[in-house]
This record gives C-alpha cells, sequence and structure tokens, in this order.
C-alpha cells in the first residue's frame, strides 16, 4: 500500500457544493508531484483530504495505512504538512523566529531542547532565504516571503509529505528557484513534495510526476513529459505546453520541455555539421 | 504626450533610513503600456503609490522630486480627480473588495453609485464589464465567498468600470490560472487600443515580452534599465538585476553563446518560428 491514497474520493461542501467526483490517486515516498488544472478543478480541495482537514463524503483516504476518517486533523498534520494558499490564513505570531518555531516548541512540551529548535529553525529558515529575517514582524515581510514563512513553520515540523499549495503565486526569479531546491531538499530526504502551481515552466523544469485536474476530476497521472505532450488533456483542462516546449513543436521536435532538452537536440544537430539543420538567421 | 513624468524621485517611509525610492527620473507616454519588472522588494508597488498620490497623501515619510500628471504636479489633483484618471488595481485582491456591499454586481458598481452616474447608465457599464470579465456566473455571489482568482477579475473590473485614462495593475495575475491570466492580458491589448495608458507591475515575463512595449526594470529602489522591451529583454544584465528574461529569449541567448553563434535573439515562439523560417 502506498503512503498516502485517496480511493474513489468524493467530497460535497456543507452547503452542498461538489467539489471533486472520485478521485483516485496515490504517493510513495521520495516523489516531487506537480498538480496542475484551471482555478476551481478541485485542487486545494484533493490537497486538504490529504491532511484531514476535510473528511471525505464518499471514499477513503488514507495516510501511513489508516484511513483519515475518525482521525484528528492534528494527528494526520504530523504526516501530512498543509501550506496554505493564502499565508494570512495562518501566521499568527509576532516574529518570523517565533511563527517558524511554533509548532516545534508546542509539540515538545516543557521538555522542550531550546537549542535544537533553534537550530531546526535556522535550517528551515535558511532553505526559505529568511536567515536576516528571523526577528522581523511577518507582516512586515512582503506577501512572497510571507509564503516562505508558512512554508519554514511546515517543514520544520519534518512531515512525510509537505503539501504547497500556489507557493509560485507572486514570486519572482530568486523565490521560484529557492523553491525549485527546496523541493529537491526535502524529496531527497526521502520525504514527499505535492506542489499545486500555474507556472509550467517550473513544472517542467523541478517535476518528473504530474496530476492534472479539470472539471472535479483527475484526468491525468503520469510523467510531466507526456503531460505536456498530450493535446486533449492540455485542451481540456485549458493548459498549455511551456514556451520552449512550443518553439520544439515549431521545428517539428516533440518531447522537448526545458531550455536544457532542446540545447541538447542543438548540440545533436550541430554536432556534424554546424548550423546544418539550424542555420543561423544572421548568416542567412 | 508625456502623461506621467517622474524627476529625481527618493522616497523614505517613516521611521526609516534608507530611500526605498532612490533618484528615479522617467516619462510615461499617453497610449503605451509599460511593464514596471524586478525582484520583490525593488520598489515597484512603491512608484505606483507615488504615481497614484497615495505616497505622500496617504503614507507620510520623506517624498522629495517631482511628479507630474499631465504636466501638474500630482499633489494638485484633489482625491476625486486622481480616482477618475488613474485607475488602480491593488496587488492583494484578498483585501480589495469593498467589505460595503454582498454581491458582485455592486461592488463593481460602488465606484460609479460615489461618482453619482444615472441609474441606467451604471447598470449598461456595470454589465459590460461583467461580459468583459467573464463574470456573469459570479455576478450575484457575495465578493467574500470568491477564491482569490475570482476576487482578483472583480477587483480588475471595479476598477476599470470608471473609464480613467491611466490603469496601474499591481500583479493582476498572480493567482490566475494560465487561462485567466492570458484573459488579462488580452484586458491590457484591448486598454491599449483605446488609447489608455497602462502601467503594469508583473513578474510573467514570457507574457510582458507579448503584451508590453516598454519595460522599466527595478533593483534596490533605482531605476537600472529603461527602453523598449526587445531592448531590455534581450540583455542578459536583466538577470544580474533581479530580473527575468523570457524562455525564448533565456534560449537563443545559451544556444548563442554555447554553439558560437550570433542569431538575433527574439522574445516569443512567433518571433521565433519566424525568425527560424527565413532563415531556413
Amino acid at each position: 500500500m502506498a503512503y498516502l491514497e485517496l480511493n474513489d474520493v468524493t467530497f460535497a461542501y456543507p452547503n452542498g457544493f461538489t467539489a471533486i467526483e472520485h478521485v483516485s490517486m496515490s504517493f510513495e515516498l521520495g516523489e516531487a508531484v506537480a498538480i496542475i488544472g484551471q482555478n476551481g478543478a478541485g485542487k486545494t480541495t484533493t490537497v486538504k483530504l490529504m491532511n484531514g482537514l476535510l473528511k471525505p463524503t464518499q471514499g477513503t483516504v488514507t495516510v501511513d495505512g489508516e484511513p483519515t476518517e475518525g482521525r484528528s486533523t492534528a494527528s494526520i498534520a504530523a504526516k501530512v504538512g498543509y501550506v496554505f494558499q493564502n499565508p494570512n490564513d495562518q501566521i499568527f505570531q509576532d516574529s518570523v523566529r517565533k511563527e517558524i518555531a511554533y509548532g516545534l516548541v508546542k509539540r515538545a512540551g516543557r521538555n522542550a531542547d531550546r537549542a535544537a529548535i533553534d537550530a531546526k529553525v535556522r535550517d528551515a529558515a535558511e532553505w526559505c532565504g529568511l536567515t536576516d529575517e528571523l526577528d522581523t514582524h511577518p507582516y512586515d515581510l512582503p506577501f512572497s516571503m510571507r509564503k516562505f514563512v508558512t512554508i519554514a513553520a511546515t517543514m520544520v515540523m519534518d512531515p512525510q509529505v509537505l503539501i504547497l499549495d500556489e507557493p509560485t503565486a507572486g514570486q519572482d526569479r530568486t523565490g521560484t528557484e529557492r523553491l525549485g531546491r527546496l523541493i529537491e531538499h526535502v524529496r531527497g530526504q526521502g520525504r514527499t513534495v505535492i506542489t499545486i502551481t500555474h507556472d509550467m515552466e517550473f513544472v517542467a523544469r523541478e517535476f518528473r510526476r504530474g496530476i492534472v485536474m479539470a472539471n472535479k476530476h483527475m484526468l491525468m497521472d503520469a510523467p510531466v513529459a507526456d503531460i505536456f505532450w498530450n493535446d486533449e488533456v492540455l485542451a481540456q483542462a485549458n493548459l498549455q505546453r511551456p514556451y520552449i516546449a512550443q518553439l520544439a513543436e515549431t521545428r517539428g521536435l516533440r518531447g522537448v520541455l526545458t531550455i536544457d532538452d532542446l540545447l541538447a537536440r542543438d548540440a545533436q544537430a550541430f554536432a556534424g555539421a554546424p548550423g546544418a539543420s539550424v542555420p543561423s538567421a544572421a548568416e542567412a | 504626450m508625456t502623461s506621467i513624468s517622474l524627476k529625481h524621485v527618493s522616497y523614505r517611509y517613516p521611521l526609516d533610513t534608507n530611500n526605498v525610492i532612490d533618484d528615479m527620473s522617467f516619462d510615461i507616454e499617453q497610449g503605451r503600456t509599460y511593464a514596471l519588472i524586478g525582484a520583490n522588494d525593488s520598489g515597484k508597488t512603491t512608484v505606483c503609490n507615488i504615481i497614484r498620490g497615495f505616497i505622500p497623501r496617504f503614507y507620510r515619510g520623506d517624498l522629495t522630486g517631482s511628479v507630474e500628471i499631465d504636466g501638474k504636479p500630482v499633489t494638485d489633483f484633489d482625491d476625486a480627480q486622481l480616482t477618475t484618471m488613474i485607475g488602480y488595481s491593488f496587488q492583494n485582491p484578498f483585501t480589495q473588495m469593498s467589505g460595503v456591499k454582498d454581491n458582485v454586481r455592486e461592488e463593481i458598481a460602488y465606484a460609479l453609485e460615489n461618482l453619482g452616474v444615472p441609474r441606467d447608465e451604471m447598470i449598461e457599464r456595470v454589465d459590460a464589464m461583467i461580459e468583459l470579465l467573464h463574470l456573469e456566473a459570479l455576478a450575484d455571489k457575495n465578493p467574500f465567498e470568491l477564491s482569490g482568482g475570482q476576487k482578483q477579475r472583480v477587483a480588475l473590473a471595479a476598477v476599470l468600470v470608471t473609464d480613467p485614462g491611466i490603469v496601474i495593475l499591481d500583479e493582476p495575475t498572480s493567482q490566475l490560472d494560465p487561462k485567466g491570466t492570458e484573459d488579462i492580458f488580452d484586458i491590457v491589448e484591448l486598454l491599449k487600443s483605446q488609447g489608455k495608458t497602462v502601467i503594469l507591475v508583473e513578474h510573467k515575463i514570457d507574457l510582458i515580452a507579448r503584451y508590453c512595449d516598454q519595460v522599466l526594470l527595478l533593483d534596490g529602489g533605482r531605476l537600472v534599465m529603461n527602453g523598449p522591451v526587445h531592448e531590455v529583454l534581450t540583455d542578459p544584465a536583466v538577470l544580474d538585476h533581479g530580473g527575468q528574461l523570457p524562455q525564448v529569449a533565456r534560449y537563443y541567448l545559451e544556444r548563442n553563446r554555447r554553439f558560437g553563434r550570433h542569431d538575433p535573439i527574439p522574445l516569443t515562439v512567433e518571433e521565433a518560428a519566424a525568425q527560424e523560417r527565413k532563415g531556413r
């Protein structure tokens, strides 16, 4: 059995609105998975079901072999950490340091090892680019950095599965690159990172597995390269290939996703006769 | 015609010791589309607040240099005038809602009500905005029930309904999916065709490359580059200043470097395809 499983899950909110229908997916430890799809497709509802914030209306969600039904959100959250889409829903301490440490201090109770907690906080702060902001009030930080505060606060709890809900929204280049390194770091520790994002270049660069959702359903669960070259699925989910893939397509090259992929194809083409397959426009 | 002109503008927030905007000068021409780019603490939103007059009207602190709109100091306009001249869509859609209206239709009408627009005309203009931003299904919902992306579109409708000549959009697509993002850029194109001046703060550099005329790059409160989109977004120096280049441009720059080529640097897939066809 996989570490985290959704089996034929349907969820309806108390007002009767059905957000997802018959969704099944499973995750092993040590994976990095991107969930993509339009606003309103059911992505956030799906991940909230994974950490017990929501319980399925039909079907089952199991974490580490146990169904979430009947278990407290706190006990599930120790294994599956969820970073909210809007960091303002999550922040309530008056310094970045206290915010990141809060869960650790609470979990340790009276026997808290301050030095160990401090070391963990510093490590997470470094991965999140917050080393110089530990004494700052979280609300004095821009939205994009506040998001990293909530990521750090969830990371330090060492959940087996870390869920990031639109972490790329509003990030500049440095922030997006930092997210990529952080995801690879957590995955390298044998944990799983599940990320909801609208940034297709980020998906192409940082993830091998992708899940496409559209209109309350899971449409495709496959290697990212297969998703971005599946015209039918892209059309149904209203998504586009990354720009580099579109560029490759105009040259009749399929399967390309990133700048490095395309340069590798160029290296082959240029190897025999330089400029043979793609003549330089300046020379032409 | 010059619409907005900043000369040697510096600004420091109250109690702060550093200038967040440092000796900045540039002109905004009427009817063109400008992108403000740079890292997240580079001063982009502060510049928008200065143009709109929120600085120094609401934010105190130390503002020096001159800010003129249509040849007149921005401080000579009263707030009602600035509201109708400059539409401003804030960065955070979670806080832009008025909080006093309980459905989307009334939220969009709010500014027109305050301006005393006749009822029939008001209904017509609100309906036009609902159509433009594809809000039909949301029109009767409470603004606070909406998702981040939906709020972002309602906020934009509430800004555009007053038909301002200058439109400032501070990260209007940060919460939107790719289709929603393209819809917003289509609206930018429409505003441009209507002769409006657009100032856009945005990280989605590939779309800036396609839709904007001019790019201003900020780094640490200073204006470090200011030029036509092709000039700025093909220059690797943008990366040294915390900015980003379009994927297509990055690919061509790297291809030239790695294979000793001298191809021109296109910005979009369409430009690149045209260039490759020509070269073949």
